[in-house]
């Protein structure tokens, strides 16, 4: 709710963030998201903010430089005049994490008398309290049914609901034993009064007891009333908040064929209802019988039964995932739809926060493209402020400049809060320090309804495979140091990505920002005009649309300079029907947080073959000359010059850099401008033939090592200190029609720009080749 | 110095040059020995685990223990830093000690 204009705001100088305040018990009084992570002049972006104090201020900012260290450029943003800034009301918001599917009601199983549910399931942490499978519950009057895994593991349990609230309860008893799977039947039979429940293992381990059949008579009146509540599947339904449902008991593991029918049904209709066979229709009290096999690629689950009562997911439970009868024959579930019943519900998926709109910001059309935050706060401790950027495209079918910086917004959303720091040994074995957290990481760390990254397990220890950007991103943040950074500045990502637009500012070049998703959806029509494409420091995450648009653009001379590392790495797939979700299916090899398991490698938003592009056919030595090759998170180092760098035709490029000059020797990342992540050049994996090996870097550390992709037999020295394939190298290739590209192959380039007064190799290299990329000049000089 | 590394080895006087090193240099290029006595440090499970929260950005830092679950608090210590250095040889010598039960001098 809008307070005040902004004049009535604090000026930015009487602003003086005061320290970390430890006797608040919160560690974020405010958080925010934005619907959208880029827009036109003239269109809108909706802000959503969860605020534990009365009020925050909104200011609009230009962001220049992100980095708080006192050593660099020193902080910048603008403040930018709006009429959305100003005084708002404060208010919280909760984000409801759990994916689970959701029918709505129907007189079909609204007012049962007897029932019988039936379904596989694999579940993955049946020692983590209860956690319903099928519930047909109304929480108001505690009447229908529902079932799952009981309380302490005490098997399958199943509640049906009695006269004043009271709950009759049957449980198994029989422990379940974790990723193994089971045929599970529950049943009431209001003529004998009897309850059942059938767990049977599929597997044939010898010694457990695991099996169950038992069967009870219900004493009092029973009440199948739901009241209209919808049936969910994989939780439990309670509440509503503000048109959302609120659900709890959410089951973690793979549920697989569920159906239910308004009695009993015999063992053979069962093994209908289990393979769908066409007997299925001759069964008279069947109800429903969901396919999780079809719409994989969607967000819909149809049922199979005359009574087409389809439902949909909510907070993307993970899909195309192997069923109970998954052979191990077919990988690609487009072959064998009907083994990939199966849908992985995590009580930890998110995907639409869905708060509600607090403020929405019409772009003006005084705003130039670039980079730009919505400034929150709340108070005057880090606490109470937060920032959630956004781009500000050009108008739409116009280029504003002849640079275009390619804001890496897919690979933000790989890395959205992501939990390394606080969950695994690794983060300080690969920064070769302490892990320094921000308040952001504290926070994420205390609220996992937030959601993970794609480098994160789920809470049950699957890989987390899909990620959004509809919640806050509290790493995605200007100010924001990261162990992932180095030493030094310690940026990484988004904030790392402000010492290249805070280096355009400083030498006054003009500029336009787009991010991944224009490239995604409008492919080379959102880059053909520019003469340049400036890549960030770390643009790992491409789509196929995404790839093609930039080859294309190579290939009708655009110039590409790749200032990073570790590009056009994985594959992902964008979500079809739902926008601001991505999938990552980490196949085979590459540098990844966990494995998908085998069957599983097919993305199900599109049903391509997921992992590194690498595997894909497309190693990315074949559209910027080099590829990653090894990592370390500690320092960085310098370059070496080497004797294509001093040929005639591309001398333009080292233009003012002596010929035994180290290059990069110092910056804000690692001390260092080849540094973190870093790429070398490989023929054998596709680098253009006339490709010019400009300089490479020497001397890493034993922290960095060689990436296991290239790992075969492994053997000893893979450290910096030894293995030569730890190197950054520069490079520069023409392409047609006078196209090039440039690639740094270092993620640390960025932070050695400013360094003194942005008088130094590194700028000047970059320079001399902006100058370059934007004239009309061919890129190779005449030689005679 | 001692050619093999054996981590129930470790006294202060046998690896003085160890200790030495890294305190001079706690973060970048170490010599072998000193780096596999790192990994060891630094590769301990997360329970209880060192690290350091942002006080205030690139000037004060809180040195702070991971729970070991994710989801339970990053806990406090009173500890304060102005520089990463100091947090690292404080750190090295909790370690050291949790390693060998020897109190390293500052
Ligand atoms: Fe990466």
């Amino acid at each position: 709710m809008f307070l005040e204009s902004a004049g009535n705001t604090l000026p930015e100088r009487s602003f003086r963030s005061k320290k970390y305040r430890w006797e608040d018990e919160s560690l974020m009084k405010i958080t925010a998201y934005a619907n959208k992570m880029s827009a036109a002049p003239g269109e809108t972006i909706d802000f959503m903010v969860n605020c534990e104090n009365k009020s925050f201020d909104v200011e609009f900012v230009k962001l220049i430089c992100g980095d708080l260290n006192p050593g660099g450029p020193g902080y910048k943003e603008k403040v930018v005049k709006s009429r959305t800034s100003g005084k708002y009301k404060g208010r919280q918001q909760k984000i409801h994490a759990g994916s689970y599917a959701k029918i709505d009601s129907s007189s079909h199983f609204n007012a049962l008398r007897s029932f019988s549910a039936q379904v596989f399931i694999w579940p993955t942490t049946p020692e983590k309290g209860a956690q319903t499978i099928l519930g047909n519950w109304s929480p108001k009057t505690n009447s229908g049914f529902n079932f799952g895994v009981a309380e302490k593991n005490q098997g399958v349990a199943l509640e049906i609901g009695l006269s004043r609230k009271k709950v009759f309860k049957l449980q198994t008893k029989a422990p379940l034993l974790s990723n193994e799977w089971y045929f599970i039947t529950v049943s009431y039979d209001s003529e004998t009064q009897i309850a059942s429940i059938r767990q049977e293992p599929l597997h044939s381990h010898t010694g457990t007891k695991d099996k169950a059949n038992i069967s009870r008579k219900v004493t009092g009146t029973v009440s199948l009333n739901t009241n209209d509540a919808p049936l969910t599947i994989g939780a439990l339904y309670t509440s509503e908040d503000k048109n959302r449902l609120v659900c709890h008991r959410h089951f973690n593991g793979k549920i697989d064929s569920p159906a239910i029918c308004h009695s009993p049904i015999s063992p053979g209709q069962e093994e209908a209802l289990k393979r769908l066979d066409s007997e299925q229709v001759k069964i008279e009290s069947l109800i429903a019988r969901w396919d999780f096999s079809n719409d994989i690629q969607g967000t819909t689950v149809t049922d199979r039964s005359a009574n087409r009562l389809h439902g949909g997911v909510v907070n993307m439970p993970t899909r195309a995932m192997t069923g109970w009868n998954w052979t191990g024959d077919e990988l690609n579930w487009k072959n064998a739809q009907d083994q990939y019943g199966a849908i992985h519900f995590h009580d930890d998926d998110v995907h639409d926060a869905d708060w509600e709109v607090d403020f929405t910001l019409t772009i003006p059309k005084s705003f130039r493209s670039g980079l730009y935050a919505a400034r929150l706060r709340c108070g005057s401790s880090l606490q109470e402020e937060d920032y959630v950027p956004f781009a500000v495209l050009p108008p739409r079918g116009r280029a504003t400049a002849k640079i275009c910086f390619l804001l890496p917004t897919a690979s933000y959303m790989a890395y959205a809060n992501e939990h390394m720091g606080t969950d695994v040994p690794v983060a300080q074995l690969l920064g070769g320090r302490l892990v320094e957290h921000e308040r952001q990481d504290l926070y994420r760390n205390e609220h996992r309804e937030y959601g993970a990254s794609c480098y994160d397990h789920h809470s049950d220890g699957s890989g987390v495979a899909y990620s959004s950007r509809l919640r806050p991103i509290l790493n995605m943040r200007p100010k924001y140091r990261s162990w992932l950074g180095g030493s030094g500045s310690s940026l990484w990502q988004f904030n790392a990505d402000t010492h290249i637009t805070n280096w355009l500012e400083a030498m006054n070049y003009d500029y336009d920002v787009i991010t991944d998703e224009e490239l995604h959806y409008e492919g080379l029509k959102s880059i053909e005009k520019y003469k340049v494409v400036l890549s960030s420091s770390h643009p790992e995450y491409h789509s196929k649309d995404m790839w093609d648009a930039m080859m294309a653009y190579q290939q009708k001379g655009g110039r590409l300079m790749y200032l990073g590392a570790n590009g056009w790495y994985w594959r992902i797939a964008f979500h079809e029907s739902e926008p601001g979700i991505i999938e990552v299916r980490r196949n085979e090899g590459g540098i990844r947080g966990w494995e998908p398991k085998t069957g599983e490698y097919y993305h199900a938003f599109t049903g391509e073959y997921g992992g590194l592009w690498r595997r894909n056919g497309r190693p990315p030595q074949k559209i910027v000359g080099t590829g990653f090759t090894a990592q370390g998170f500690d320092i960085s180092s310098y370059y070496e010059r080497k004797p294509d760098s001093h040929r005639k035709e591309v001398a333009w490029i080292m233009k003012g850099v002596g010929k035994t000059e180290k290059i990069g020797d110092f910056g804000l990342i690692g001390g260092g401008a080849a540094g973190l992540e870093l790429d070398r050049v490989d023929v054998g994996l596709g680098t253009p033939p006339s490709t010019y090996l400009l300089a490479s870097s020497v001397n890493h550390t034993d922290i960095y090592l060689v990436v296991n992709e290239e790992i075969l037999i492994n053997y000893p020295g893979l450290g910096g200190q030894e293995n030569p394939l730890v190197r950054a190298d520069m490079a520069f290739f023409p392409t047609q029609n006078n196209g090039g590209v440039f690639s740094t192959s270092s993620i640390a380039w960025a932070g050695s720009l400013s360094h003194n007064n942005y008088k130094n190799n590194v700028s000047r290299i970059t320079k001399n080749v902006l100058d370059r990329f934007i004239s009309n000049k061919k890129l190779l000089d005449d030689t005679f | 110095m001692a050619s093999s590394f054996d981590i129930s080895d470790l006294c202060s006087t046998k690896f003085a040059d160890l200790i030495e090193e890294f305190k001079e240099n706690p973060v970048g290029h170490h010599s072998p020995q000193l780096q596999r006595l790192l990994n060891v440090m630094r590769g301990a499970p997360m329970g209880k685990k060192h690290c350091l929260i942002v006080s205030e950005s690139n000037k004060e830092w809180i040195l702070a223990k991971t729970s070991g679950i994710p989801g339970e608090p990053v806990k406090p210590t009173n500890l304060r830093f102005q520089n990463l250095a100091d947090a690292e040889w404080y750190v090295f010598r909790e370690r050291w000690k949790h390693l060998t039960g020897e109190k390293l001098q500052k």
